[in-house]
């Protein structure tokens, strides 16, 4: 066999892999919406579910999840930014970084289950929220931690050190410089991080299993220490516990989710894109 | 002051009735011989140096051994340059000198800086307005994004003064002083990335001189620039040695001789001679001065 | 107009030196920033510890043996977790025989590759499959794969297969972006010396670009199994959740349970402090644990690996 031969065969065939990895992807989306478009109708998204379930629309479910990411925004941008920032601009070369870079790679790899159980037990539990938006929101919070903070250092990281150094030069004390010179400039980065890990908690079920979730509410949630219903978790009950659920409404709701997650991803990629592009420097 | 021999008459940038030349260095083979500068001012005369340096040393993690001992005074009205080889240390003084030293953690320093008589690392210093006072201009053009004028105001902004009249004086002031005024004045609220490179290095120096320091420093600013924008920075330098204190690190020994009134130089972070401009070009005390100076190795 | 930074004559410069009153918002700021920077440490020593509280007691209350032993009957009070770690295991090790050798081809084809269009449609299909909730991935297999693996010849299509295919998918994302990061931070100078020295573009791959990468693919490899034994949702759906240990020719096609799904599917009914509740929690601390210590050496590999290319 020649070098150019096996040349050839080699790129044969990772090209047909390659594609194998990837066909499937588009398969199921389109799957997915041919099968779901079909049930989507305003009275779908619009109104709640009757009739033991099996008519009416998800509503209660979409709203939920809505609910619940923003909770999640507001329980992990604080601490994540504060991290990030600390990762960027103020951690030395030492045990304690490394440590804490240690912490949030491990955080990032804690499963998601684990989490939900976490978050029964303290927040639900020990703290006494009871399911509730609140006890999901801060334990899709704390999963949604290591993504934001990976993404928002790199985002500051990337800010060039010039204007780090001329603004010093010039008098600002270290926080202004970060203040003035650095996040306004990081910001979009960040906020790409922030909507993808959005995204993925929206679409996450087993940390609400136990700390957020009903399957069934007779009225929408009043306050964040209601239990709610979520898109993920309707999607799991319908397909698997209720028997005789038409299967139009099962993939019209996997085909809402599967919109909203893959929306908020787009955004996050539209804003990356076009503020590179917008960039002066 | 005598004028300098002009081989090149400046460009055409309004600076008033004062017609100044440049000394543009000849072209020659090896052994460069240069035009004696005209006789500087040495050190004034009962002027107190506005900076004392005192056996200082400074080390960078790794053990690579920057300066030593360097023990140096920088007066007043005048030019002083710091020229030598590339890694000589020069870079790396100025950046002693207004503390952006700082950055480097786990560098190593000992010696003492003084500005006006006062340790400049003393724990009681306050770095922020040390640098107000102290301010650098860099080899390449920053401009920090936004307008020029939020680039000239930002140092200002930052230490409090958020007066509009005041903001605006001091812009129109220093713009002047950097020979920028005349191009920009109507756009000041454009973004300061439209600027050529002349005129972003040109605007660096008036972003520092509207913080009205005491001592402006510059290390190596017009290596990215033409000619002409080049003699605009240096003609305005000489313009503004009076009011201030000025330490310069030029790109070559050439510019080192036009602009110095006393003359600095380093080899492998040492202070080698320090004197007179005259002397330091014509007639060096110091063997190695000279090899540098005329050219045999550098 | 003299303000506090006018210093024209030497005693004010002087003067205006010494520090003013420490700019007290500054240094809170400052604080609440390291604060932040540390705080993930102390949530994994959080976690962990409210999974022990919660864990421990289980040892009291079920015999350490029959922690180990191989039959979950919770009903009758039997916690043997050997066949839930099984079930993790085989589906895990499905997975990976998978989603390994597709992935790393395809970060080969991205990063050594690809001609420019087809990389910018594809990075972004990888990106939009980690995107995927793994509910909808579950529930495309639920309703759509296990039928056909059904009658493809499985009794059930719920099987520790179906979960596998499922999840190759779902860790296939994460192995080809670390691999991928690592075959592009292989230096340039690599792979042009060994074109210099006139060996084909699959030749310098094949022996320079990989083996240099290694590392870097070892990790995507370690991070993808950690995807694939921390997933929930997926392999609730379709494994079929039978908590059998099953060791002969058709085991890949029979159904299992994982640890993930026993938590998920039983901790709703259990109460809580009993027996049933704690051991639901010590499963988790085996999670816990061994998705750390996949972490911990991926981590430490990275650490080594660029430790040792800026050293060169």
């Amino acid at each position: 066999m020649t070098r150019q031969g096996t040349q050839r065969i080699a790129t044969a065939v990772i090209t047909i892999v390659a594609t194998i990895a990837t066909i499937p992807i588009l398969a199921v989306i389109l799957f997915i919406v041919w099968q779901g478009l079909p049930a989507l109708s305003p009275r779908f998204l619009f109104t709640s579910p009757s009739d033991g379930m099996t008519e009416g629309g998800i509503l209660p479910a979409l709203l939920g999840t809505v609910y619940l990411t923003l909770g999640t925004a507001i329980a992990s941008i604080p601490l994540a930014i504060g991290a990030a920032i600390y990762l960027a601009e103020y951690a030395g070369q030492n045990r304690v970084t490394a440590a804490v870079r240690l912490a949030i790679a491990n955080l990032a790899g804690i499963p998601s289950i684990v989490y939900g159980l976490f978050g029964m037990a303290m927040f639900v539990l020990f703290f006494n929220l009871g399911t509730s938006i609140l006890a999901g929101s801060l334990t899709l919070g704390l999963m949604t931690l290591p993504v934001v903070i990976s993404t928002a250092e790199e985002a500051i990281l990337a800010v060039p050190a010039e204007f780090r150094t001329v603004s010093l030069s010039l008098g600002a004390s270290k926080w202004q410089t970060i203040r003035h010179q650095v996040l306004p400039h990081a910001l979009p980065g960040i906020l790409t991080g922030v909507i993808l890990g959005l995204s993925r908690a929206a679409g996450e079920t087993a940390p609400i299993l136990f700390t957020a979730a009903a399957f069934y509410l007779p009225a929408l949630p009043d306050s964040i220490s209601d239990p709610t219903m979520a898109l993920p978790y309707h999607l799991y009950v319908i397909s698997t516990q209720v028997p005789g659920m038409p299967l139009a409404v099962q993939y019209g709701t996997a085909f809402v989710l599967l919109l909203l997650v893959l929306s908020l991803t787009l955004v996050a990629s539209v804003i990356r894109s076009r503020v590179r592009a917008r960039r002066e420097w | 002051m005598e004028e300098r021999d002009a081989v090149k008459e400046r460009g055409s940038e309004e600076r008033g009735s004062e017609a100044r030349g440049i000394a543009m260095p000849p072209v020659s083979p090896p052994a460069m011989k240069l035009e004696p500068p005209a006789e500087a001012e040495a050190a004034p005369a009962g002027r107190e140096p506005t900076i004392r340096l005192r056996n200082l040393s400074f080390t960078y993690p790794g053990g690579i051994r920057a300066l030593s001992n360097i023990t140096l005074d920088i007066y007043p009205g005048q030019i002083t340059v710091l020229f030598g080889p590339s890694r000589s240390g020069k870079s790396t003084l100025l950046r002693l000198l207004n503390r952006l030293s700082d950055l480097s953690p786990g560098a190593r320093k000992s010696g003492e800086v003084l500005f006006e008589g006062r340790d400049i690392f003393a724990p009681d210093v306050d770095v922020s307005a040390l640098r107000r006072q102290v301010s650098m201009v860099f080899a390449i053009p920053s401009p920090l994004p936004g307008s020029i004028w939020e680039n000239l105001t930002y140092g200002l902004r930052m230490a409090g003064i958020t007066g509009q009249e005041e903001l605006a004086a001091r812009v129109e002031r220093s713009l002047r002083q950097a020979a920028l005024w005349d191009e920009v004045q109507d756009r000041l609220h454009q973004s300061a990335f439209r600027l050529s490179g002349g005129q972003r290095q040109r605007l660096c120096l008036a972003r520092s001189l509207a913080l009205e320091p005491v001592v402006i420093l510059l290390d190596n600013p017009t290596s990215g620039l033409d000619p002409l924008s080049t003699a605009t920075v240096e003609s305005s330098l000489q313009e503004l040695k009076d009011e201030y204190t000025i330490v310069l690190v030029p790109h070559s020994v050439q510019q080192a001789a036009r602009m110095a009134d006393r003359a600095a130089f380093l080899l492998d972070g040492e202070l080698v001679e320090v004197d007179t401009a005259a002397r330091v070009f014509t007639a060096p005390t110091n063997r190695r001065t000279e090899d540098y100076v005329t050219g045999r190795f550098g | 107009m003299a303000t506090r930074f006018d210093a024209t004559t030497r005693d004010e410069a002087r003067a205006a030196l010494h520090r003013e009153q420490p700019v007290i918002g500054e240094r809170v700021i400052e604080w609440l920033i390291r604060l932040s920077g540390v705080s993930a440490i102390a949530l994994v020593i959080l976690i962990f510890g409210f999974l022990m509280r919660e864990g421990i007691p289980a040892l009291k209350d079920v015999p350490l043996a029959a922690l180990l032993g191989s039959r979950w009957y919770p009903i009758t009070g039997l916690y043997g977790l050997a066949p839930l770690i099984f079930g993790s295991l085989l589906v895990t090790l499905l997975a990976i025989l998978i989603a390994v050798p597709i992935g790393l081809t395809t970060a080969i084809y991205l990063g050594e590759m690809a001609p420019p269009l087809l990389r910018h449609i594809l990075k972004p299909m990888v990106e939009i499959l980690a995107g995927i909730p793994s509910i909808v991935l579950g529930f495309l297999g639920w309703v759509a794969l296990a039928p056909l693996v059904q009658r493809a010849g499985a009794p059930t299509g719920l099987t520790a297969f179906t979960g596998g295919l499922i999840l190759a998918y779902m860790a296939l994302p994460t192995i080809i972006s670390i691999a991928e990061d690592a075959i592009d931070a292989v230096p340039r100078a690599y792979r042009d010396g060994a074109l210099a020295l006139g060996a084909t573009d699959w030749q310098t791959t094949y022996r320079v670009v990989l083996p240099a990468a290694r590392s870097g693919l070892v990790t995507a490899v370690m991070l993808g199994i950690g995807r694939a034994i921390g997933e929930t949702m997926a392999v609730l759906m379709v494994t079929g959740n039978a908590a059998n240990i099953q060791l002969d020719r058709n085991m890949f096609f029979a159904p299992v349970r994982t640890m993930t799904a026993t938590i998920a599917a039983e901790m709703g009914e259990v109460s809580q402090g009993s027996p049933h509740y704690h051991v639901l929690f010590a499963v988790a601390i085996v999670l816990f644990i061994i998705t750390f210590a996949i972490n911990s050496i991926a981590a430490r590999i990275i650490g080594a690996t660029s430790r040792q290319r800026s050293g060169e």
